[in-house]
Order: C-alpha cells, then structure tokens, then sequence
C-alpha cells in the first residue's frame, strides 16, 4: 500500500459521475494505489462487466490483475479467500446477488471465519462486489436482496452504498478494510436516483448533488451513517434504493422526517439510530428484500431494545412481501410509494 | 404440468422397469475379505513421462498404478527417486513419530483430556513422503489428515497438542476443534473442517502466487469422499483455465467415514480419472509405498514450478482406524480388510526397504520406535503443564469476541461485557487469571 498524503477534498477536481462510473473509478484508484489489489468475476475483464462497472480496467492494469473467470461462484470466492491467504486485496464481482448462494460456504464458513479460527494468522481481505435489488423487471433471479442472509453472519460486514459519492468512498473503504466485506450496488440506482414512481421518466444521477465526484483518493468509514436529511416528525431507517424512494415520498406528503442511510449494515452505526429516535419518537424501517426475519426484524429489535422509552408509536416495517421476485408483478412486489405512504400515515396518525 | 400423485408409474410395454442403484460395499461386518478383485499391477511397471509433457500424456497412467517399492523391497522402475539412505531414514522417523503422536493422542481422548481425535494410521507417506518432495515454503492446504506435513516440517509436537488440549498455551486460543492446526510459518494453512473448501483455496493461492511471479506452489488434499464436493469441481476448473502452479491430492483410504468410495463414484472411475475432464495432469499412486508417493509429489511439484501447471495425484490407500474418535468402524465394515489390505503398511514397507539395502535393522527401529515414544510423552507432559480441555486453563474471557473483525465493533464489546457478567454472577470470586 502506497503511503496516503493528506487529502483535501475541497482541492480535488469534481465530476458529475453515476453510480457505475463512481464504483469503476474507485477500482482504478485502489488499483493504481496497491499493486495488491486485483479484480475479477464472470464477464468483467475485457468486456468490463455486464454493467461496466470494470470498464477499461483491464485494458490499464492488464490481464494478470483484471480478468474473466469460469462461472463458478464456489471457485471465485474459494479463490479470492485463497489470495487473500497469499497477501493479495482481491476485489471478485458476483455478476447479480441472486448467483452468490453457490459461493456461501466459501463466505460464509471460510472467509467470514478465517481471522478467528486461525487467531489472526490468515486473514480474507476480500470485497465481493455484486449488483442486487430489482426494478429493472430482473425476474426471480435478478432481483434479490439478500442481504440479511450476510449481517446474520458473524465477520462479514455487509456495505450499500445510495448514492456515487458514497460509491465511492465506500468500495474505497472497503477494499481498504482486512475484513471481507461484502458490497450490495443497487442496480436500479446505477445510472439515476429512484423516486419509486415506476411510470415516470428516470432521472439521471448529474442533477443530483452527489453524483459530484472527487478525483483521486478518498474514502467514507465503515460503521458511520449518512443523516440524508434531519427532520422532526418521525426517523426512517434505509439504505440503498429505498433511500431515494423514502425522500421522494416524504418530500410529496410534506413530512418532516429525518432520513438515515444506514450505509453500512454490519457493523450499524448505532448512535446515530439512537440519537434519531430518541428525538423523533417514531420509526420506519424500509427494505426492498423479504419481510419474515429481513433486515428490518434487527433493526426493529435494536431499537426496541435501546430506545423503547422513547418509542410514541409501534415501529413501523415497510419491505417487500415474502415471494419470489416476479417478473410481471415486480411493481406490487416492490415498496413503493403507496406502501410507504400508508405506514408514514399510521405513524402520524399514532 | 399438471399434478399426478407419485404413485401413478409409466410402463412402455416390455420395457423392465427403472432401477435405482445404491452403492454396497463388497465387504461388511463378519464377512470374509477377498482383494483379488482390486487391480495391483508389480511395481516399476508403469512409464514415468517428462515433467514438462502435455497433460495428455500422464492420462493412461489415471487407471495405473505407480509402485516403486517391489516384493522384495527394492525400488525399482522409472519412478525410483533415488533417495539417499538419510534421507530414506529420516522420512521413515517422521512417519514413525506421526503414528506414535496418533496413538498418544487417540488414548488422550479416551482419557478425557480432549474432546476428539483423529489418527492417519496406514495413510503416514502420503502425507509425509509428500512434504519430503516439497519445498519447506510451498503453501499447504490440508485436510484435517495431514498432520505428518506439520511433523515433517518440524512443528513442535507441544505446540499440536496445546492445539489438541484447547489449553491456555493453545495459539488459536481454544477456538478450534483438536487437530485443526494452522501454522503460516510452517505454510501449513489453517484447518476448515468444511470439506473440500481448501481446493478451490488453493488454486486461488497459486493462482496468486504466478500473478505475483513468486516462485512458490500450492497443494491441497483431500479424501476421496469428498472429491464430490462441488469445490472440488470448482478447484480443477480454475485450476486448468489459469495453469495454477498446484499440486491436487485425493487421498483415497476406502472410507469416508462409513460411506466406502462407491459413494463418490469408484465403481466407475478411478479418482486420478477425473484429471483427464480437465486436461490436467493425473497420477495414480500406491499411497503405502513412501517412494512412490515421493516420486509422484516430486513430479508434480517439479512441473507445476515451471509453469507446467496443476497435476491430480490420487493416492491408493486405506484407512487403518476409524474415521474418528467418534465413530466405531467395526459397525460398518469387516475388521479383515485391514489385515488383508494387499498394499501392506507404509512404515513397514519403508523399514523392510532400508533393511533390504543394509541401511536399517530390525533392532534399530525397536530403540527408534522406543524413543519416539519418550519424545511424544515429553512433548505430552509439557503441554499438559497448560491444562488440558475443560478445566479452567483456557484462554481469556475476552479472546472469545477478538478476531471476529480486525477491530472489535461496538455490539461485540458489549457482548463480551455480558460473557463476563454471567461468569461474575455464576461463580462470585472468580477473576481471570
């Protein structure tokens, strides 16, 4: 790893970027740094990547650092646990979230638990970087958002970034980390934020203030959340696409709600949840993934358990149903607006 | 489709009937054992080809079997390595002192002093003989059956049993079950105990190494059973595609706990068979003959060192004891096939060699089998001196939540904080120590 000068973001050329280009310009500056650093997955060497997050990575740092694999989940895990165990930051694509399941035993009982079987002889610094979340009519097996099947696992931190500007800062970050850290890209955010309004036009990412992108080198801690906007009436607990969604429906009903990006999910920036809640007195948690035992089921238990004394209302949980993710239906399956909307009433009204 | 109960069964007019087959073992429990069937071709038979030849070219000696060591203890043929007597001597200590530490450990056990145990007896060359053929700094990925790698290369006994004991000596502080070592000075990677996840590990590591133009190789083993891993798959498929510079090792002992080799698929194909699907190199190796196994490792070693790429050696064995300490063999197999095992021991077959070459006697492996035994119980003694499982010398408290991430997260501080809560409530004067 090369020595990191002090770094002023305030001097650092700015571009407008979308969440593709943020991830694919946080890989080139890991690589350029840390000659360690490799990266690889099915489709990603010279062709970049199914959504060209590896871009012209091949072509810069050549072939024995950026290249295609076998389609074997199992093996692109087992061997970037294996390079990691050499001293290498492999940084593996899962090409959609919904492939991971083969490569779990790898995660889950090798790179999740290397560092404490072997007392901190081998470690997995490795990133699994893959695409998840739907609205992009993916099907069943595009779809996904797996996530709490990762936080329910001691030693993997799981990551999501909202927005480039956190993109960024965060696969940064997490490359950086000697922890395997698994990376969630929300795909239906990759090229513009996402109101939720299925049959309205996309906006793309430039008119948004942070898709401005600093050049070079910067990264946003793991464990610290993003208060996306502070507020009275009520706390909303997301990541990812539901981000956008919870601003655009509370900035429709008018609703003075503080919004937190969780950004990291393993380890959770607990104070900051806490601090929110003890303020506003109502929660609503919002995930895109399944309901039964979701990610939304900890959250709810942790604010219970840390801050029910200033609880004015039963917590609410907006999240998708508990079926598969389907093709037609994506939209009813989705939490969208009107879901949002009838808890963020029942909490007012409460 | 519509639905049908499963009961409705399809007939195509004479056509018999499906039938499923369940692998049986050729022996059980009581029965006679007659190897005649099994395949043992003399020893120096087969060709040894060029390290650096195409992979095809090893693939006829898939179904063969290379043998160095001859009935009358002779190495002979193209495979002999040509080892000096010390080295013959010294290979033989480390398998003798690997079977003397086995039974020490196994009788710990059944002395309460661990939880669990497992012995290599009978399978010592294969991994012994192995490690004589690497390089000491060649990056192992074992199974939980390679403890002569550790022994060869000369990890004290102490340490190993501090591991096997859970003691407060133990340097992966209690968290492992006994025998799943890790030693990075020794190379020797940190044991899973998940089966097979060690394959695709090590082509990822070797994979590594040639990305960074090291000069190191990677081998891994594992048993025949769990060759039907679908990391298996994975390993030998990246493997090929990227020409990883590592050695693959299927140890065939018969047995996979009670499931003979027919559940992996012996009755069709011999386990060194499944290198000719991936155009990797293959051998087929009398797991009981040391310099067999030498010569097969050196070969691989050798070719996957100059870029030659991965090589599968399946190494014919048998399994001599239990699966375990936790399981009793003699449910499930015949107590005959040991003894009629037509391979014979691999200590054995190395003493009768070096007696046949004037190098060894019967006398001097008595007074060698006598002091390896001293060296076990003193090395026992030592690490006994840190407790043994389950009485109070363990590591402290707090150990338990560290390691889980490089820094400890604020829900695992509190965590610990409520380990020692409940030990202070349970027992009111306690104080780690």
């Amino acid at each position: 790893m090369l020595e990191e000068g002090p770094v002023s973001l305030a001097d650092a050329p700015v571009r407008r970027l979308n969440m593709i280009e943020a991830i694919n310009d946080a890989l080139a500056v890991m690589m350029e740094r840390d000659s360690n650093v490799v990266v690889f997955g099915e489709d990603v060497g010279y062709f970049g990547g199914v959504f060209r997050a590896t871009a012209g990575l091949q072509k810069k740092f050549g072939s024995h650092r950026v290249f295609d694999t076998p389609i074997n989940e199992c093996g692109i895990i087992g061997a970037a646990v294996g390079m990691g165990a050499y001293g290498l930051r492999p940084v593996p694509e899962i090409q959609f979230a919904d492939y991971i399941y083969p490569g779990l035993d790898q995660l889950i009982s090798e790179a999740a638990r290397m560092r404490y079987r072997s007392a901190g002889e081998f470690t997995s610094p490795i990133t699994v970087r893959s695409p998840f979340g739907g609205g992009i009519f993916g099907g069943q097996t595009h779809s996904q958002s797996p996530e709490a099947l990762f936080t329910h696992v001691a030693g993997i931190k799981t990551v999501i970034p909202a927005t480039p500007y956190d993109a960024k800062g965060l696969l940064i970050a997490a490359i950086e980390d000697n922890d395997p850290v698994i990376f969630f890209e929300p795909k239906r955010i990759y090229n513009g934020p996402f109101s939720g309004n299925y049959d309205k036009p996309v906006e793309p990412w430039a008119r948004h203030p942070d898709s401005a992108v600093p050049e070079g080198y910067y990264s946003i801690p793991l464990g610290k959340a993003r208060v996306v906007r502070e507020g009275e009436a009520m706390t909303v607990l997301a990541y990812g696409t539901m981000i956008h969604v919870a601003e655009a429906v509370l900035a429709d009903k008018g609703i003075d709600a503080e919004i937190i990006d969780l950004r990291t999910l393993v380890p959770i920036d607990i104070e900051t949840v806490e601090k929110s809640v003890q303020k506003t007195g109502k929660v609503l948690i919002i995930h895109e993934a399944t309901r039964t035992c979701g990610y939304g089921a900890e959250l709810s238990a942790l604010v219970q358990e840390r801050c029910f004394y200033h609880l004015e209302a039963p917590i609410e949980r907006v999240t998708g149903f508990d079926t598969p993710y389907p093709h037609s239906l994506e939209w009813a399956y989705f939490p969208g607006p009107v879901r949002i909307g009838e808890a963020v009433d029942r909490l007012l009204k409460a | 489709m519509a639905d049908r109960p499963a009961s409705v069964i399809s007939t195509r007019g004479n056509l018999p009937p499906l039938s499923l087959h369940v692998p049986e073992p050729p022996f059980r429990p009581g029965d006679p054992v007659d190897y005649t069937y099994l395949e043992i071709p003399a020893a120096g038979l087969l060709p040894r080809p060029d390290e650096a030849c195409a992979a095809k070219e090893t693939h006829p000696l898939c179904d063969g079997l290379i043998r160095v060591l001859d009935d009358n203890h002779q190495a002979v043929g193209a495979w002999d390595p040509k080892l000096d007597p010390g080295t013959l001597r010294r290979m033989l200590r480390v398998m003798a002192l690997t079977r003397a530490f086995d039974d020490r450990m196994y009788r710990g056990q059944r002395q309460g002093k661990t939880s669990f145990y497992m012995k290599c007896t009978g399978e010592e060359a294969t991994s012994v003989a192995s490690a004589f053929a690497l390089a000491d700094d060649d990056m192992i990925f074992p199974s939980y059956r390679q403890q002569g790698i550790l022994i060869a290369r000369g990890y004290p006994l102490t340490e190993m049993i501090n591991q096997i004991y859970s003691n407060r000596a133990d340097k992966l502080k209690g968290r492992q079950l006994p025998i799943m070592y890790s030693s990075r000075e020794h190379s020797f990677f940190t044991i899973s105990g998940n089966l097979a996840t060690q394959y695709p590990q090590a082509a990822g590591w070797a994979m590594a190494s040639a990305i960074k133009g090291d000069t190191r190789i990677a081998a891994s083993w594992i048993g025949e059973g769990s060759s039907a891993e679908g990391d298996a798959h994975a390993a030998f498929t990246f493997a090929t595609v990227f020409n990883a510079p590592v050695v693959f090792n299927i140890v065939n002992n018969q047995w996979a706990i009670s499931s003979f080799s027919g559940f992996a698929g012996a009755e069709r194909a011999t386990f060194a068979a499944k290198a000719i699907g991936y155009g990797i190199a293959g051998l087929r190796v009398d797991g009981n003959d040391a310099l067999a196994v030498y010569a097969a490792m050196r070969w691989a070693a050798n070719r996957a060192r100059s870029n030659g790429g991965p090589t599968l050696i399946e190494h014919f064995t048998y399994r001599a004891e239990g699966h375990s300490t936790s399981d009793d063999p003699g449910q499930y197999r015949s107590a005959h096939e040991r003894e009629e095992w037509p391979l014979g021991d691999p200590i054995m077959r190395l003493k009768r060699h070096l007696i046949a070459l004037g190098e060894w006697s019967d006398e001097q492996h008595a007074a060698m089998d006598l002091e390896l035994i001293e060296q076990v119980k003193a090395a026992t003694k030592e690490a006994e001196k840190n407790g043994v499982l389950g009485h109070g010398m363990h590591h402290p408290f707090h150990t338990m939540f560290e390691d889980v991430f490089e820094e400890l997260p604020w829900h695992l501080e509190e965590q610990a904080d409520q380990a020692i809560r409940e030990r202070r409530t349970k027992w009111p004067e306690w104080k780690e120590t």
